[in-house]
């Protein structure tokens, strides 16, 4: 319903988030973790989100998602999300958290069809077109053959495959994930990413991923956003922010940028594991 | 549902070649055994007791309340008082208590994601006993519409206790469930000393606190049903609608916000429904141990996590359940009786654990 009803101008982001600011209060005195970040994103493109820990890559899905109090202005297909009720925020913008915990009885189907919640009212239960869209999403994500397996008993890499099919399920405009490749091996790693990049380039979704292999995060995003104690340092293509001296910035650390022989894309090698 | 069914993955061999693995049943075979159990426990409990009462005397009884029917002529009044002012309210007491303390159980357990959670967790039966113990040591005795002031006061304590806990426990619009919990368990010990140190003071009136503490229906009344059930309606009807938003709930509190669910608003709303319920229960029934816990366990063992079936379940498990173990309180030790929380304890417990070695994993919450 609000993702059909979404007419965003040909051209205009999906996502358009400007100077937006959070603060946490804590004994010690107000921390800003966020500190008025921009950040668009088109339909159809994936962006990656690097930084070290606790540039407040995080903090920026929260504040998207209104879980954190943010100020400044989040729009999703041109309407402010602030102050609208969760539901309706879950219909616009899906989130597939760090590692996240899953209850182990419920099977992976039970778990995708969550992702339906949004779309359901009080007394409303599943019904044939949200089984669908769950078995679709759990096709798409190569879940479907260990949809009746339970939670509990799946591997690191299945657990993060159904969570990405829960939240295609919501069938939102907005896909953020939040380190979707942390504890997966590289072909998994690969796997993923390879799929949400396709999911955005067939269904016009507009991603975001926080990605903390900067090589990884080079072959698969449209863009690269880097961000350092809570501001952005640099964005733009792959080539122009993976580069020795912004990632020094970002990172004080020195690395060496190569070329992939394949694609010429950026990948990256650590120098020493100097910190400077 | 039919179509559901067919379109679950099991049925859906053709689908890339996927195992036929095992479908599902419905919810109703499940729901007619829990009936079928609750009914077979309320006609023993109404038959059987000191004086016997034949089966076919007491559905003339039954019956002939019903408008326009009277078919009890051959039945003795001593029988029809029995029937109808004695067994029937202890009955009737029984079941509403132990569908509330199971329904508000799994509930609880749903809320906190947590499994130890029971209807006592926050403070309403340490509130209720202490509630009853400052009225058995006062020694005033006020009656309110047939009601003595016992179960008023229990109710009254749960009440308290329970806000107290929450009140303590919010912090910044936000109320963490571990500082929940922690705070009940703090205010349950201290309500639990404060009683102590009265029972300890007035030991003419010990025994009067402990069967307090202990619970029973052995004076339960009409006026001790109609005094509940006002408080029990809104948690039978409005928890079971919140079944799938419970499944929601049990994925951790960011990811149900991240998926629409307003967590905290529905995590109060359930637990005021709850507690209330939870408080008229033990107001009338005192605090009978071991039923919140271990009969959604049971259930949830039997049938899975799925709290649209778990919620109906539990209530009609848990009355069944308490009005057998009530029965079982009466028959044992004639013409003593045992208090009910014991009975529960030592049926219920050694089931539970039966239940508990045969789940594979432990992974069934």
């Amino acid at each position: 319903m609000i993702a059909e009803g979404i007419a965003s101008p040909a051209g205009a982001p999906l996502l358009q988030a400007a100077e937006v600011t959070v603060t946490y209060r804590t004994a010690e005195g107000p921390i800003t973790a966020l500190d008025g970040v921009s950040l668009d994103i088109h339909a159809g493109k994936m962006v990656g989100l690097i930084g070290p820990n606790g540039s407040g890559k995080t903090t920026f899905i929260r504040a998207v998602t209104g879980v954190a109090p943010a100020q400044g202005s989040i729009a999703i297909g041109g309407l402010a999300t602030g102050g609208l009720p969760p539901q309706d925020v879950a219909r616009l913008v899906a989130i597939v958290p760090q590692e996240p915990s899953l209850p182990p009885a419920f099977t992976a189907l039970d778990c995708v069809l969550m992702g339906r919640t949004p779309h359901l009212r009080l007394l409303q239960n599943e019904g044939p077109h949200d089984i669908e869209i769950a078995r679709e999403a759990m096709l798409a994500t190569n879940t479907w053959g260990i949809a009746e397996r339970r939670l509990g008993e799946l591997s690191g890499g299945e657990r993060q495959r159904v969570v990405v099919a829960r939240a295609l399920a919501q069938e939102t405009p907005l896909l953020m994930l939040d380190e979707p490749t942390a504890h997966l091996d590289i072909g998994h790693q690969a796997a993923v990413l390879g799929l949400v990049r396709s999911i955005a380039r067939t269904e016009g979704k507009a991603v975001l991923a926080v990605v903390h292999d900067l090589t990884l995060a080079a072959q698969y995003c449209d863009r690269i956003v880097a961000l350092k104690s809570g501001r952005v340092v640099a964005q733009g293509a792959a080539d122009e922010v993976i580069h020795p001296e912004i990632l020094r910035q970002v990172y004080g650390m020195d690395v060496r940028v190569l070329r992939h022989p394949d694609t010429g894309l950026p990948v990256v090698a650590p120098v020493n594991g100097r910190f400077v | 549902m039919k179509t559901l069914e067919r379109l679950r993955p099991s049925r859906a061999a053709d689908v890339r070649g996927l195992p036929v693995s095992w479908g599902r049943p419905g919810p109703w075979p499940a729901l007619s055994v829990g009936l079928l159990a609750l009914l077979g426990a309320a006609a023993l409990g109404l038959t059987l007791g000191p004086t016997s009462v034949p089966l076919e005397a007491t559905v003339r009884v039954l019956v002939s309340h019903l408008p326009g029917i009277d078919v009890d002529q051959g039945v003795s009044v001593a029988q029809r008082n029995i029937i109808w002012d004695i067994r029937l309210p202890r009955v009737l007491l029984a079941g509403i208590a132990g569908a509330t303390l199971a329904l508000t159980g799994a509930t609880y357990q749903g809320v906190f994601r947590n499994p130890l959670a029971d209807p006592y967790l926050i403070g309403v039966a340490t509130g209720a006993a202490l509630g009853a113990t400052i009225v058995v040591v006062s020694d005033v005795s006020v009656s309110w519409h047939g009601l003595s002031l016992l179960p008023l006061a229990a109710f009254a304590g749960a009440l308290a206790s329970v806000i107290l806990v929450y009140g303590i426990a919010r912090v910044g619009g936000r109320t963490p469930a571990t500082t929940l919990i922690l705070a009940g368990v703090a205010v349950a010990s201290l309500s639990t000393a404060v009683t102590s140190y009265l029972m300890i003071k007035d030991t003419t009136n010990a025994g009067a606190i402990l069967s307090v503490t202990l619970g029973g229906f052995n004076t339960a009344s009409w006026a001790k049903v109609a005094w509940v059930v006002p408080y029990v309606i809104p948690a039978a009807i409005i928890i079971p609608m919140y079944g799938r938003v419970l499944n929601v709930l049990s994925l951790e509190e960011e990811q149900a916000r991240f998926l629409g669910v307003d967590v905290e608003r529905t995590r109060l709303m359930l637990l005021a429904v709850a507690s209330l319920a939870a408080a008229a229960a033990v107001s009338v029934s005192g605090t009978i141990g071991f039923v919140g816990l271990i009969v959604p366990h049971a259930v949830r063992l039997a049938l899975g996590p799925d709290n649209r079936r778990l919620l109906p379940l539990s209530m009609l498990s848990g009355a069944a359940f308490l009005i057998s173990a009530d029965l079982v309180a009466r028959m044992a030790d004639r013409p003593a009786e045992v208090p009910v929380g014991i009975i529960t304890a030592i049926c219920g417990v050694p089931f539970f654990l039966y239940l508990l070695r045969r789940a594979k994993l432990g992974a069934y919450f």
